[in-house]
């Protein structure tokens, strides 16, 4: 019986062909940087929001029909389809809904220090009308669903009305 | 297979900007006036809900994600079409032709205001291989392309710069008509002529300016809409589109895109002479010529024809051809994808009787055609009618 190599004969390139930096570059290639720049209006509900966070306040938008306080707010109600009808200022005291420690950095290389991400539910609010955060002040492994915290606002005159004018949630002290 | 209609149709104003709004918020006064007009509710009576975006005019990535809210979408199907308002139509109307749904809702819109580097997004469309780098090179607007269609346009068939020119007074004068329209303007040929060439032969006021605006259809089947409403309904008699090759060096004189696209809707809806059986025309026309190409396409007028109708007089609210009463996209802006729904939205009021003071007496077969702009040659057109 023949040997297999008899038959088929040995691999004519069994390494495969070796590509090298400068076989690359013969391969053409475009490059092209896009220019894309965008202002977008933050619209009624929202612009109100980012002036109180200046203000260091939450503020929500009541639904009249499902009676939902809506954060961030919104001149809507999705669910009802109906406009909201009310300015409702909420303590900003809150529960964790739910949280991640993220080890991965924007580049995916693993950082030292875990970032704490979540959602807070705010009191004053139903469940699922809340913001997303950073939590800090607590250690990842304390960190619960359902665990009371409270934002910690940057000082006044740092704040320029964005989501950030809040540093990130900690703890609630008894 | 069953027949579908416009059960309502809403729109906001069309402004140059909307600085007091977001894109939800926009959408949102544009949906609450169709549902009210179609006198639905969208929580309980629409079955899907289809939005015409581009990511690039936008900003974000996967628009589809962020347009239920505002349209009373939430887990309901819902989906984007990556092109304009008419192509948007046409696969509403497909869903209800299959018997799946009975009412589904299109929107379209503009926020085009928030895009502060335009003329650069317009050039990510060239070819990026070939065509992009020779726009970069010198530096050149995109809308250079408009100008070598123009001027092949008028080589091949001996219209006339003034004949173009013509369109724009016409448009702009029309706009005045409709409030919705932000651009009406009393101007004379020599307006047209003084801003000066942007592109020869394509002069600056040849140039729809762009707009802010959205509109929101709602489309039915129609054995259910007439149990739904007492307003007349308004039938999708047929649908078409078409695409040319992306070459911008193989591009026709002729607008094959839209005479394609015309093609398929006659056939749908039975018109075979559509100079005598279509009552109102709305044709885009981003650059003034390309109303004139248009009527071509679609078979108003031979090649080369349209030009001196428009001199004689016989396109536009006292000609014999009932064209762009609306303003068009010179008059009513730029609508961007929405301005194919713009179209739309003219004929469905047209045909209702409810377009005011530029109302077609007895208006009862209408033709919307859109193109999606430079640089491409993509375009659909649409058949509407009155059966009663």
């Amino acid at each position: 019986m023949a040997k297999k190599h008899e038959l088929f004969g040995p691999p004519l390139n069994p390494l495969g062909t070796r590509l090298e930096a400068e076989d690359m570059e013969k391969i053409a290639h475009v490059r092209a940087k896009p220019n894309a720049k965008y202002a977008w209006a933050a619209g009624a509900a929202i612009s109100r929001f980012l002036e109180e966070l200046k203000n260091g306040r939450i503020i929500g938008r009541k639904c009249a029909r499902c009676e939902r306080v809506l954060v961030p707010p919104r001149m809507f109600c999705e669910r009802c389809f109906q406009p909201t009808t009310e300015w409702v200022y909420l303590p900003g005291t809150g529960v964790v809904e739910t949280f991640s420690i993220s080890y991965i950095d924007q580049n995916a290389n693993r950082v030292k220090e875990p970032i704490l991400v979540g959602v807070v539910a705010f009191d004053g609010a139903p469940p699922h009308c809340g913001i997303m955060h950073y939590f800090g002040e607590v250690k990842p492994e304390e960190l619960k669903i359902g665990m009371p915290v409270e934002p910690v606002w940057k000082p006044a005159e740092e704040r320029v009305g964005s989501v950030l004018d809040i540093k990130y949630f900690r703890p609630r002290k008894k | 297979m069953r027949d579908v209609v416009v059960l309502g149709v809403g729109a906001t104003a069309f402004t140059s900007q909307t600085p007091e709004v977001n894109w939800k918020e926009l959408m949102y006064e544009a949906a609450v006036k169709a549902y009210a007009d179609a006198q639905i509710d969208p929580r309980r009576d629409v079955d899907s809900f289809i939005t015409c975006a581009e990511d690039f005019w936008e900003g974000f990535s996967i628009f589809d994600e962020f347009t239920p809210d505002q349209l009373g979408a939430v887990l309901r199907p819902m989906m984007t079409v990556c092109g304009d308002g008419l192509q948007g139509l046409a696969n509403a109307y497909m869903q209800i032709k299959t018997g799946l749904f009975n009412i589904v809702v299109v929107e379209a819109h503009s926020k085009i205001s928030e895009l502060l580097t335009y003329e650069h997004v317009v050039e990510m469309a060239y070819d990026p291989i070939y065509e992009r780098p020779l726009s970069a090179e010198r530096n050149v607007h995109p809308y250079y392309v408009a100008g070598l269609e123009m001027n092949l346009y008028l080589h091949a068939t001996g219209t006339t710069e003034e004949q173009c020119a013509l369109v724009a007074v016409q448009n702009r004068r029309q706009a005045l008509n409709n409030p919705r329209a932000p651009y009406g303007a009393r101007l004379g040929l020599q307006e047209i002529f003084h801003s000066g060439y942007a592109f020869t032969p394509l002069k600056k006021w040849e140039i729809a300016s762009r707009a802010d605006g959205c509109i929101v259809f709602v489309l039915a089947a129609a054995e259910l809409a007439r149990r739904l409403t007492k307003k007349p309904l308004v039938y999708v008699e047929g649908i078409g589109w078409s695409s040319e090759s992306p070459w911008i060096a193989a591009r026709s004189a002729d607008a094959g895109y839209a005479r394609r696209a015309a093609q398929m809707a006659y056939r749908q809806a039975g018109i075979t002479n559509p100079r005598r059986q279509i009552d109102v025309i709305e044709v885009e026309d981003r650059f003034a010529f390309k109303e004139l190409q248009h009527l071509e396409a679609l078979g108003f007028a031979r090649p080369g024809e349209a030009g001196w109708l428009m001199q004689a007089g016989a396109i536009g609210p006292e000609g014999e051809l009932k064209v762009n009463l609306s303003g068009g996209s010179l008059g009513c802006g730029d609508l961007i994808e929405a301005s194919a729904l713009q179209r739309a939205l003219e004929i469905v009021l047209q045909l209702r009787g409810e377009a005011g003071a530029r109302q077609v007496p007895n208006a009862r077969v209408g033709v919307a055609q859109s193109w999606r702009g430079l640089p491409h040659g993509t375009g659909a057109v649409a058949v509407f009618a009155r059966r009663d």
